[in-house]
């Protein structure tokens, strides 16, 4: 089983929305497209999964040609960012409706409904109608919706978007788990990097309608092809400077900040640096740290960490530190990097490869 | 926490009570007054009790009144609201299309309403009305002046003609707040246009659907000034609805104190049908 993007290219009057793309995604695995709002994620899943067709391009499913076949044909289910649930029927014949159009026997709707409602803990609740349930559980009954029918593509856009802060936390443990042992092709689309280093699978990240990269989350998470998909893949954002090599020495332009490296076999010149916020912190990390000098622009205590904003030499830094460190806006403070979490760039914003 | 009490606050609800007994509880209280009691004129009055009432009641004529109102109303409704859903589900959703139709269709409701009954008057004439010449034309012998069946065909066409608009806009804005993901669910699931009217499209109508019907019951049941120019009531009684009916006892038959009684009974019939209509569809909301 596999889903086969080749070409495909959409356009809506003089607008791309998706630059020429070519995708393979195998099956019994959960694929993340992550990317910003407009980066093309729900075009792309609509055109996959047959709501919407690609101005040029072919889609291919288990190697047959499915481009232009219709979604009621393909076998796919969709849960949506908006909780899309039938507002007068009950969860229980939510949950059924998919099943009920294809004729399945009433018993076997009742096993399979009661299944996937306890699978998703809304058993107690079945009898209810959607407006009477919680924005969590609401979600959860459009997900049994997709689950109750062994779909070939199930298609998650932004599922969790709409919930708050605990009971996304809560569902997004429990998506991995309920795609187990499952024959089928999950897509998930999210704007969030954490969400896609929790779920894992497999990562593409997207940019203004064209796929910067596509591989395993980690792989993607660790060796960004090039500095839009480590921005892609950031959240804060990455802290990029420009950087200058003189033998295995390496310096910020202003040569405020210099550091060694001597693994890594780059000839003398410019190239930049990609920064993670997690590896700006007010306390050493790391066996090679390095300190910058900044003033403070923000700084935000959320919980356990502290993520503060501070100038050096005219650009903006982020860094996200462990623990609660207060900092007074407009102070100067000393921050430390480690150095060997640092991703280097040549001219082109390509990541430079080292051992 | 000790609440203070300042009685001052009264005197800034003062100009509202002032306001609201000019304009509705004086004018009623009129009404009240002289559904009571019988006058010769020169401010004399004498006390009837429940009199009017119970000759109102019980009279025929208002019985066939009230009998044409709600035939009329039942009409209009059953007409209007479905007529209104299919305009409403067969405008585009966007584009330029979208304002053109916004504009062609809240047209009648910009016009007066005398004119459109004079509108209607003119355009069914027989004679030279462009309605009733061309039926006459096509072989149908049709007269709403004399004929008791055309003219409540005109008065109800005037009518759909009028108001279906509002239905429409109502229902129209309805749907645009769908949003689409639900449409594009049903797809997936294979849904039947039928089901996705039946199972998505009016259970999210249903507010702005009970307002529509809300307003055009109270509209249509006290509807006067159209009926009026069109057909004055006639052939006869055949078009005399309550309102007509009310105004020619009131102020053509100086009857006032039956007139007073019957516009009690004719205001506590619509508050009635309109608390009882809202609360079954409001208990129906609670019970979801």
């Amino acid at each position: 089983m596999s889903l086969e993007l080749k070409n495909i290219e959409k356009k809506v009057g003089l607008n791309t929305h998706i630059y020429t793309t070519n995708l393979k995604l195998e099956k019994n695995t959960i694929n993340i497209l992550l990317g910003s709002t407009l980066a093309g994620k729900t075009t792309l899943m609509q055109i996959m999964a047959g709501l919407d067709k690609p101005t040029s391009g072919e889609i291919w499913f288990n190697d047959k040609n499915v481009t232009g076949m219709k979604v009621q044909k393909r076998n796919v289910s969709m849960v949506y960012q908006q909780f899309i649930n039938y507002p007068n029927f009950t969860i229980y014949d939510n949950i059924a409706s998919p099943l009920k159009i294809t004729g399945i026997k009433d018993n076997e709707i009742k096993e399979r409904v009661g299944k996937v409602a306890e699978l998703l803990k809304l058993s107690g609740m079945l009898n209810k109608k959607p407006n009477e349930l919680s924005g969590g559980q609401q979600q959860r009954t459009a997900l049994a919706r997709a689950l109750v029918k062994d779909s070939d593509l199930i298609l998650l856009d932004e599922p969790l978007a709409n919930l708050d802060f605990k009971l996304r936390e809560e569902l997004r443990e429990e998506l991995p788990k309920l795609f187990e042992n499952r024959e089928c092709i999950v897509v998930y689309a999210t704007t969030e990097p954490s969400d896609a280093l929790l779920i894992g699978g497999k990562t593409a990240t997207l940019m203004e309608g064209k796929i910067i990269q596509y591989g395993n989350t980690i792989e993607v998470y660790n060796k960004p092809k090039n500095l839009t998909s480590a921005s892609v893949f950031s959240d804060p954002p990455i802290n990029i400077s420009d950087i200058k090599k003189n033998g295995s020495t390496f310096s910020l332009l202003n040569e405020d900040v210099k550091w060694e490296t001597s693994n890594i076999n780059l000839k003398d010149g410019s190239y930049k640096v990609g920064i993670r916020p997690h590896n700006i912190t007010t306390y050493k990390e790391g066996k090679n740290s390095v300190e910058i000098k900044g003033k403070i622009l923000i700084s935000e205590l959320s919980g356990s960490e502290s993520l503060i904003h501070f100038t050096n030499s005219n650009s903006n830094w982020v860094s996200l530190s462990n623990g609660t460190h207060q900092m007074n806006v407009g102070q100067e403070a000393k921050l430390y990097m480690n150095v060997d979490e640092f991703m280097y760039f040549d001219q082109n914003n390509n990541l430079i490869n080292y051992v | 926490m000790n609440k203070t009490i300042n009685q001052k606050a009264w005197f800034f609800v003062i100009p509202v009570f002032i306001l609201v007994a000019f304009n509705a509880v004086v004018p009623l209280m009129t009404v009240v007054n002289y559904a009571f009691q019988d006058t010769f004129g020169n401010n004399v009055f004498m006390w009837e009790g429940t009199r009017w009432f119970k000759q109102i009641l019980k009279s025929e004529r208002f019985h066939a009144a009230l009998g044409r109102q709600f035939l009329f109303t039942g009409i209009i409704l059953l007409i209007q609201i479905p007529l209104g859903i299919a305009i409403a589900l067969s405008m585009p959703k966007k584009g330029i299309g979208v304002p053109i139709c916004l504009v062609l269709m809240s047209m009648p409701l910009l016009i007066p309403w005398n004119v459109v009954g004079a509108m209607w008057n003119i355009f069914a004439l027989p004679e030279i009305g462009f309605l009733g010449h061309s039926l006459n034309d096509l072989g149908f012998d049709y007269n709403f002046t004399q004929q008791i069946g055309d003219a409540w065909f005109t008065t109800i066409l005037m009518d759909v003609w009028h108001w279906t608009s509002l239905v429409v806009l109502l229902s129209y804005a309805g749907l645009q707040s769908i949003q689409p993901a639900y449409y594009q669910a049903a797809e997936i699931d294979g849904a039947s246009k039928w089901a996705i009217f039946r199972y998505i499209e009016l259970p999210k109508m249903k507010k702005v659907l009970t307002i529509a019907i809300l307003l055009r019951f109270m509209d249509s049941f006290m509807i006067y000034t159209e009926p009026f120019v069109l057909t004055g009531g006639g052939p006869g009684n055949a078009t005399a609805f309550l309102s007509i009916d009310l105004v020619k006892m009131a102020l053509g038959q100086f009857d006032l104190g039956p007139a007073a009684a019957m516009s009690l009974i004719y205001f506590f019939i619509v508050l009635l049908v309109c608390w009882v209509f809202y609360n079954l569809m409001m208990r129906n909301e609670e019970q979801k």
